[in-house]
C-alpha cells in the first residue's frame, strides 16, 4: 500500500514535470500556430546552463537565472529566425525550430561533452522529503524527512514497511504548482493576460487596438521557452543531465499535447498527469499476457504463435505505452480529450 | 451518359516532349555508365548507396513535396522493409521459399506498403503540424517496438543475411558488388519513372490540391483523408523498395534503419535537395551519402555545420537547392546571368572567409572537448592551431567578423541586383506575352 501510495506520487511528479514543458509548448502552439520542435532542447538547455551557474554562484541563483536566460535566447531565435520564416507558412517553421534542435543538441555536446554531468542536487533537496510507514497494526502513518530508524523497524507486535520520497520530486510538485497556479492567475487576472488571450483567437483585431501583436509573440514565446528551461533545471537535479536528456522527453510531450488537444492548457494537464502516470506505474508489475492468460485457464508455451508478443511483460512494454494511448486517442477521439478544434 | 461536346473525345497534336526524353535517357546513361568510372570498391558502394537513398528520398517526397506531409518517422517504412526483406532473404536460404535474389526487394515493397496501410490509418487522419507529431509518435512506438521484439528485430546486433543464394540466374551471382550496383540501378530508374508518372495521373494532381487548398477539394467532393492515406501507401511502397535493396546491398540490418536519427536524416536532405521540384531529392539523396560517409570522416563536428546549413537554407531558401538551380536557370534563360556572376563570386568568397573563421573555433573547441589528451595543438586547413593560445583564437575571430562584414555587403548588393534583374524579366515576360 505503501510503496502503492509512493509510486502514484511518482507518476504525479513526472506528469507534472511534463506538464511544465507542455504548458509552454501549447501556449505557443495555440497563440502562434507553431510547434516548437526545440523544446525539450531548451529543457536540455536549462539542465546545462543550471549545472554551469550553480557552480559559480550556487543552485538558488541559478534556478532563477538560468530560465531566464533560456527564455531570452528563445525570444532572440523568435526575434530573429522564426518570424522571418513566418511568412512562408506553418511547415518551415516547424522545420526551422527541427533544425534548430539539431544546432542546440551538437553545442551542448561541443561545450559540455558526451558524458553526463555531475548535478547534484543543493542540500536543502537531498534525502526524503517524507516517508510512509505502514504497519500491520497501525495503518499508514507519515513522517516530515527520513523517519527515525527505530520507528521503521519491525517489531514483535508489528511489521513495519517505509518508503521514503525524495524531496527533488517533492520540490518538482510544488514548483509545477506554484507554476501552474501563477500561469493561471496571470492569464486571467491580469491585462497582458488579457491581450495574449484575445491574441490567441483575434490577432489582427488586437492589432487594430494598438498592441504590438508581433511583440506578445516574441515575449510568450520566450516565456514557453523559460518555462522549460525552469522545468530542466528541476529535471536536471532530479534525473541525470545529458545530452539524451531533449530527445527522451521531447517525444512524449508531442504525445500529451495531441492527447490532450491541440491548444487546449487543461487538456495538457489531464494528459501530462495520464501519461506521468502511465509512464510510471507500469514499472512495477512485472506480468504479461502470458501470466493473464494462464490465470484464465488457457497455457500458453514457448513456441506457440504470438508467444515473442505474449511473454513482453508489462514493465518492459512501459515505454510504448504513452505512444499506444496517442494511437487509440487518435481513432477514437481525434481532436484530443478536452480538445475543440478538429485539426 | 449524354455526352456534351465538352466530354467527346477530341484530338489534338501532341508533340513529343523531346526535352523530356533527353533528360531521362541522360538518367539512365549516368546510372549505367557512373560505376565504369569510378570503379574503385568504395565508389562503388557509395554509388550503390546513393541509388538507393534517391529511392527512399523520392518516395518521402511523395509525402513532403507533393502532399504538404511533413514526416518524422518515415525511416519507419524503409527500415520495416528492410526487415522484411532480410527475413525473406533467410527464407529463400533455407530453402522454405523460392525466389530469386533480385525479387527479395519486392517482399520489402510488400512490407513497405503493408505498414504504411496499417499505420497510415491512424497517421493520416489528420495533416498539418498534427500530422508531423502523430509520425513522430509511430516513429518512437515503432523504435521502442523494435528493442522488445528480438525475434522479429533481432536486437542488438539485428539479423544478418547472405545474399548469394541459389543458382545464379544467367550467371548472375549477386556476389561481386559491380551485380548489386547494377540490381540497385535498375529498381531505382524504375521506381523514380514511376513516382514521376505518379505526379502525371489525376491522384498526383489531387494530392497537389489537398497539400494547397484542403478545404476547396472537400467541397469539390474528394475525400483529402482517403487522397493523403493512398499517398501515404504508396509512398511507404518505394520505401520498402528502398529497404529491401539496402538489406540486399549491406546484408544486415539492425534496429537502427527505423530509428529517429534516420528519419530525421531523410526530411532533412530531403529539404536541403528541394521539395518543391521533382529532381529535389534525387541532389538531396546523393548529398546525404556523400555527407554520411565522406563529411563525417572529414570532421567530427559536421552535424553542427549540417544543422547550421538546414537552418540557414529554411530561413533564406525554403526550396532548397533545387530552387536555386531553377531561379538560376531562368535568369540565364532570358540571358542575365552575366552581371551576376561577380554578386556570386563575392558571395561565395565570403560566405567561404565565414566558414574557415567559424570552423575554426568549432574545431578548437571539439579538440580541446575530446583530444585534450593529444595536446592544444590541431591542423586545420593545412595550418597547425593551438587551442590553447590566444592568437590563434583571436585570428578565427578576426577572420569571421570580417567575414561577416563583407558577407553583408556583398548580400546587399546582390539583394539590390537579384532584383532588378527579376524585375527585368517580368518586364520581358510581359512584353513577350504583349507581342502575341
Amino acid at each position: 500500500m505503501d510503496q502503492l501510495l509512493i509510486n502514484v506520487l511518482n507518476g504525479v511528479s513526472a506528469g507534472l514535470l511534463l506538464f511544465m514543458l507542455s504548458s509552454g509548448l501549447t501556449l505557443i502552439f495555440s497563440m502562434m500556430g507553431v510547434l516548437n520542435f526545440a523544446h525539450a532542447s531548451f529543457y536540455m538547455l536549462g539542465a546545462y546552463f543550471a549545472y554551469s551557474l550553480s557552480r559559480a554562484v550556487g543552485f538558488w541563483p541559478a534556478l532563477v537565472l538560468a530560465p531566464l536566460l533560456v527564455g531570452a535566447m528563445g525570444a532572440f531565435f523568435e526575434r530573429t529566425a522564426l518570424r522571418r520564416v513566418h511568412k512562408f507558412g506553418h511547415v518551415p517553421e516547424l522545420l526551422i525550430t527541427f533544425g534548430l534542435s539539431f544546432v542546440i543538441l551538437e553545442l551542448v555536446k561541443l561545450i559540455w561533452g558526451l558524458s553526463s554531468m555531475n548535478f547534484p542536487p543543493p542540500e536543502l533537496l537531498q534525502g526524503p522529503a517524507f516517508t510512509v510507514m505502514q504497519s500491520d497494526a497501525h495503518g499508514l502513518g507519515l513522517a516530515w524527512g527520513a523517519a527515525p530508524a527505530d520507528r521503521c523497524a519491525s517489531t514483535a507486535a508489528a511489521v513495519m514497511h517505509c518508503s521514503t520520497f525524495p524531496a527533488t520530486r517533492f520540490f518538482m510538485m510544488v514548483m509545477a504548482l506554484f507554476m501552474l497556479v501563477s500561469l493561471w492567475l496571470l492569464l486571467t487576472r491580469t491585462r497582458i493576460g488579457l491581450v495574449i488571450q484575445a491574441a490567441l483567437t483575434h490577432a489582427e483585431a488586437v492589432e487594430a487596438l494598438g498592441h504590438n501583436v508581433p511583440r506578445v509573440f516574441m515575449l510568450v514565446f520566450g516565456s514557453g521557452c523559460a518555462l522549460a528551461g525552469l522545468a530542466g533545471v528541476i529535471g536536471g537535479v532530479t534525473f541525470v543531465t545529458e545530452p539524451s536528456m531533449a530527445t527522451i522527453v521531447g517525444s512524449i510531450i508531442f504525445v500529451v499535447v495531441v492527447v490532450g488537444g491541440m491548444g487546449s492548457l487543461a487538456g495538457a494537464f489531464v494528459a501530462s498527469i495520464l501519461i506521468g502516470l502511465l509512464q510510471t506505474l507500469p514499472l512495477t508489475v512485472d506480468k504479461s499476457l502470458v501470466h493473464l492468460a494462464a490465470s484464465l485457464g488457457w497455457a500458453v508455451a514457448p513456441g506457440d504463435l504470438g508467444y515473442p508478443l505474449m511473454k513482453i511483460t508489462l514493465a518492459q512494454a512501459a515505454p510504448i505505452l504513452p505512444y499506444l494511448l496517442l494511437v487509440l486517442i487518435l481513432i477514437f477521439r481525434p481532436k484530443g480529450l478536452l480538445g475543440t478544434r478538429e485539426g | 451518359m449524354r455526352r456534351t461536346p465538352e466530354t467527346r473525345p477530341h484530338y489534338h497534336f501532341k508533340p513529343w516532349n523531346v526535352g523530356r526524353w533527353v533528360l531521362w535517357g541522360l538518367f539512365a546513361l549516368v546510372l549505367a555508365v557512373a560505376p565504369l568510372l569510378w570503379s574503385s570498391g568504395f565508389a562503388l558502394t557509395m554509388l550503390s548507396q546513393m541509388g538507393i537513398a534517391i529511392i527512399a528520398c523520392l518516395a518521402y517526397n511523395i509525402l513532403l513535396g507533393q502532399g504538404g506531409m511533413l514526416s518524422f518517422g518515415h525511416a519507419v517504412y524503409t527500415g520495416l522493409g528492410s526487415f522484411l526483406a532480410i527475413h525473406t532473404l533467410n527464407m529463400v536460404a533455407d530453402g522454405r521459399l523460392s525466389l530469386p535474389v533480385s525479387l527479395v526487394p519486392l517482399a520489402g515493397a510488400a512490407g513497405g506498403l503493408f505498414f504504411a496501410a496499417l499505420l497510415g490509418y491512424v497517421t493520416t487522419k489528420k495533416a498539418g503540424t498534427t500530422f508531423a507529431m502523430i509520425t513522430l509518435g509511430i516513429g518512437e512506438l515503432v523504435w521502442s517496438m523494435s528493442l522488445m521484439i528480438p525475434e522479429f528485430f533481432g536486437g542488438e546486433g539485428g539479423i544478418s543475411g547472405n545474399r548469394v543464394v541459389g543458382a545464379p540466374v544467367l550467371g548472375i551471382s549477386f556476389g561481386p558488388q559491380l551485380q548489386v550496383y547494377y540490381l540497385i540501378a535498375v529498381y531505382c530508374f524504375i521506381s523514380t519513372a514511376l513516382m514521376f508518372a505518379l505526379t502525371r495521373t489525376p491522384l498526383g494532381r489531387m494530392l497537389n490540391a489537398v497539400r494547397d487548398n484542403p478545404e476547396r477539394v472537400e467541397f469539390v467532393g474528394y475525400n483529402t483523408q482517403r487522397v493523403r492515406y493512398i499517398a501515404f501507401m504508396i509512398s511507404g511502397l518505394f520505401s520498402g523498395v528502398a529497404g529491401g535493396l539496402a538489406a540486399i546491398n549491406f546484408e544486415l540490418v539492425t534496429a537502427e534503419v527505423v530509428g529517429a536519427g534516420r528519419s530525421g536524416a531523410y526530411l532533412l536532405f530531403v529539404f536541403l535537395g528541394g521539395a518543391t521540384f521533382f529532381f529535389g531529392p534525387i541532389i538531396g539523396a546523393v548529398l546525404m551519402v556523400v555527407a554520411l560517409v565522406l563529411l563525417s570522416e572529414l570532421t567530427q563536428a559536421w552535424l553542427l555545420y549540417l544543422g547550421l546549413i538546414f537552418v540557414f537554407m529554411v530561413m533564406y531558401a525554403p526550396g532548397g537547392i533545387s530552387s536555386l538551380i531553377m531561379m538560376n536557370l531562368r535568369v540565364a534563360a532570358f540571358g542575365k546571368l552575366r552581371p551576376l556572376l561577380g554578386s556570386y563570386l563575392a558571395l561565395a568568397g565570403t560566405a567561404a572567409t565565414i566558414l574557415v573563421g567559424a570552423g575554426a573555433m568549432i574545431e578548437m573547441v571539439y579538440h580541446l572537448q575530446l583530444n585534450e589528451a593529444l595536446g592544444p595543438e590541431l591542423r586545420f586547413m593545412g595550418t597547425t592551431l593551438n587551442a590553447h593560445g590566444f592568437d590563434s583564437w583571436f585570428g578565427a575571430v578576426f577572420v569571421l567578423v570580417v567575414g561577416v562584414g563583407l558577407f553583408e555587403l556583398a548580400r546587399r548588393q546582390f539583394t539590390r541586383q537579384w532584383g532588378v534583374t527579376q524585375e527585368e524579366i517580368e518586364r520581358e515576360i510581359k512584353r513577350r506575352e504583349a507581342a502575341i
